[in-house]
């Protein structure tokens, strides 16, 4: 059974890059400025639609089973701790 | 405060030019530098160790007023090393190669600037900015041609066509000085490029961050933290542990117990000082925040209600990320500060600077000496720009990692953050701070391209600095390569030994040392990189001996490998096998002499292919 590949990643096959947190930094710049100019409903929107292209692209269900898991695995039940941040540690 | 550090105060002399300037003569010089701060400083001993008469302007007399820029990366230290400076700086700096980042009190990621044995330089040394400048003022005063001037206000710039016209300002009186070049390396206010009304264009960050130097009278521990003997290589999971590791490494936290909702960055300097950076805010007070009783109970909440300390030096700062459109303006070379300015996190700053100076010295020194035409110099700007932006785009991702500037970018850093510790894919994304490297100039007009046949594997490739390695001279000392090259074109020439070497080979090294012709072509200096020692050097070479094998395998070379490498130790072009005719035109390109052809740097954004 494929199993979610949680090393890293990133890239263009073909171009290796001089220093290794390139092509993540990359991502991540492009990720943050998709959401340029949007309200946080509007980013929460794009955010899920951006969940279910890549879900789709993913498409097997037992890695989207694994990805589903480890993305809860590191957030509390809302009822354990009703005033605790959805997120650990988010800053003010 | 400041108890760890006396400033010297730099005798001041009446200029012989305010003479001349009284007896009705403006002295002219064929190159002025205005700053002596590192970059000033760097372009100036640079200038004057390649022979380049040089006047070097400052309007204090003592070195930078606290810490300020404070890590120097590998290939700064090499350039030091080049400039005679590295020595002092490495044995009274703190080495370090590792950097790790926290999430509350986990270990999220940790990275490591050298993981590879065989430099002789370390991947980052922490030094205060006033011990830096003070060995390279000591360096200048000992070069004859380098006329450092403390004391000298610049109060006007006039450009000329071939030249600028300063007007200066002293205890003894005012007078005019003419320069062929005008250097400015007078800091990110520089007077001189508003004084030209020149624009530099970018973003000011809505953050606020306080400094704190302070000196320890015992080896700090972090509040509530046991010292329980955890080691580097710890695992990233591994809890934070204290006393045991902290002290040679970087450290910064997001959102740590002691500094709650912001970020906190770690160093140790020279004289036991530690540099503790706090995120603030936008909304903090500058200047209320500077007060000791403000900043004390912020570090005991760090250290320990009962951790001994005293305040060496305290600053508010923001920051901005902007650069000038280009760094030559006519007969005037913009350096350091003056030209660029990046955020703090990953010490681009001060670093990209003295590779300004690096990269403009020898182009300067062509020019002035005939020996290249004057657009050699806007290489200069094209490969600086090249290189500011490179910084420009790690420091701002950086920044907007640590600094969110929206919920949703807050999200994504705590998701990253979340996962870090458990993901490896997210420990690469967590951006405390991409640490200085060189920029490796595959895009400029000045280098060769690979000739189709022949293909190299590995990071180099024509434009990127020289890589170090262990060798041996030929006396058998041990000593590394690239105290070997630099201030000249050089070849580097791989080959069996000196016993091995060709007649017609021979003859082929005779020519670039000597090449003649009218005008005469640039001398090419040949380093024989041997595998063993044996034979007679031909004349006009020297050895060195791959002792371990580092030099060729970090090349990519064979025998009958050559590199052709820049006075900077930038690599020019490289062949197979050695033809004069084409490490001729290589020169002839490289400075500046080549068929004009369109400066096209890459993308600025894109990972550069290697």
């Amino acid at each position: 059974m494929p199993t979610l590949n949680t090393q890293p990643n990133f890239g263009q096959p073909g171009t290796p890059c001089l220093n290794a947190y390139t092509p993540g930094d990359d991502f991540y710049e492009m990720l943050i400025d998709s959401h340029r100019g949007l309200s946080d409903a509007q980013s929460r929107l794009v955010n899920a639609r951006l969940i279910l292209l890549l879900a789709n692209h993913v498409g097997d269900l037992g890695v989207l089973r694994q990805a589903l898991d480890a993305a809860r695995a590191g957030v509390a039940d809302a009822d354990a701790d009703a005033d605790a941040p959805a997120t650990v540690g988010a800053a003010a | 405060m400041l108890s760890t550090y006396t400033y010297p105060r730099f005798a001041t002399r009446r200029a012989a030019d305010l003479d001349a300037h009284q007896a009705g003569r403006t002295a002219r010089h064929p190159v002025v530098v205005v700053g002596a701060g590192p970059v000033g400083l760097a372009t100036a001993i640079d200038l004057a160790q390649q022979g380049q008469p040089v006047v070097l302007l400052d309007d204090d007399d003592t070195v930078s007023v606290g810490s300020r820029g404070l890590c120097y990366a590998k290939r700064t230290l090499e350039v030091l090393d080049r400039l005679g400076c590295g020595a002092p700086v490495v044995a009274k700096g703190v080495t370090w190669n590792v950097g790790r980042t926290f999430f509350g009190e986990r270990e999220v990621f940790h990275f490591n600037l050298l993981p590879e044995a065989g430099h002789e330089r370390p991947g980052m040394v922490n030094l205060q900015q006033y011990y830096l400048e003070q060995y390279l003022v000591e360096r200048a005063q000992a070069l004859p041609n380098l006329d450092l001037r403390w004391k000298t206000q610049v109060t006007q710039v006039t450009p000329q066509t071939d030249g600028v016209l300063l007007a200066l300002n002293t205890a003894d009186g005012p007078y005019p000085l003419q320069a062929d070049w005008l250097v400015a390396a007078d800091g990110a206010r520089s007077p001189i490029r508003r004084q030209l009304g020149l624009d530099i264009e970018g973003q000011v960050f809505q953050d606020r961050f306080l400094i704190a130097d302070v000196v320890m009278k015992a080896e700090p521990g972090l509040a509530g933290v046991p010292a329980d003997g955890g080691q580097p290589g710890d695992g990233p999971d591994a809890p934070l542990r204290g006393r045991a590791r902290l002290g040679q490494e970087r450290w910064f936290w997001f959102d740590p117990p002691f500094h709650r909702h912001q970020s906190v960055l770690l160093h140790r300097e020279a004289d036991n000082v530690w540099r503790i950076d706090f995120q603030l805010g936008w909304d903090a007070d500058p200047e209320a925040e500077k007060q000791p009783e403000r900043v004390i109970p912020r570090i005991q909440a760090m250290l320990g209600a009962d951790a001994e300390f005293t305040l060496e030096w305290v600053s508010v700062y923001t920051f901005q990320c902007r650069r000038m459109a280009r760094f030559r303006h006519g007969r005037v070379l913009f350096a350091g500060d003056a030209a660029h300015q990046v955020s703090p996190f990953g010490a681009r700053g001060a670093n990209s600077g003295i590779q300004d100076a690096d990269n403009l010295a020898w182009k300067l020194k062509l020019v002035l000496q005939g020996l290249a035409p004057e657009t050699l110099l806007d290489s200069y700007s094209d490969e600086r720009v090249t290189a500011a932006d490179e910084n420009l785009l790690n420091s701002t991702r950086s920044t907007d990692f640590i600094t969110p500037k929206s919920a949703v970018s807050r999200d994504f850093r705590n998701a990253v953050l979340t996962l870090a510790s458990e993901h490896a894919f997210a420990r690469a994304l967590v951006n405390s701070g991409r640490l200085s490297v060189p920029t490796h100039l595959v895009g400029s007009a000045l280098n060769t391209a690979d000739l189709p046949a022949d293909s190299f594997a590995g990071p180099l490739q024509p434009g990127s600095p020289l890589a170090d390695a262990p060798v041996a001279s030929a006396s058998g000392q041990p000593s590394w390569l690239l105290r070997h090259t630099g201030n000249r074109f050089q070849l580097l020439l791989f080959v069996e030994s000196p016993a091995a070497i060709d007649a017609a080979t021979r003859t082929a090294l005779a020519r670039l040392a000597d090449p003649g012709g009218q005008p005469p072509a640039m001398p090419v200096h040949t380093l024989l990189v041997a595998k063993r020692g044996s034979g007679a050097v031909p004349p006009g070479c020297t050895l060195v001996v791959d002792s371990e094998g580092l030099a060729a395998r970090r090349c990519d070379a064979r025998t009958g490998t050559a590199y052709l490498l820049r006075p900077d130790q930038h690599v020019a072009g490289r062949w197979r096998k050695l033809d004069t005719a084409a490490v001729q035109a290589a020169v002839a390109r490289a400075s500046g002499r080549a068929q004009a052809q369109p400066a096209a740097l890459p993308p600025l954004a894109t990972a550069q292919p290697v």
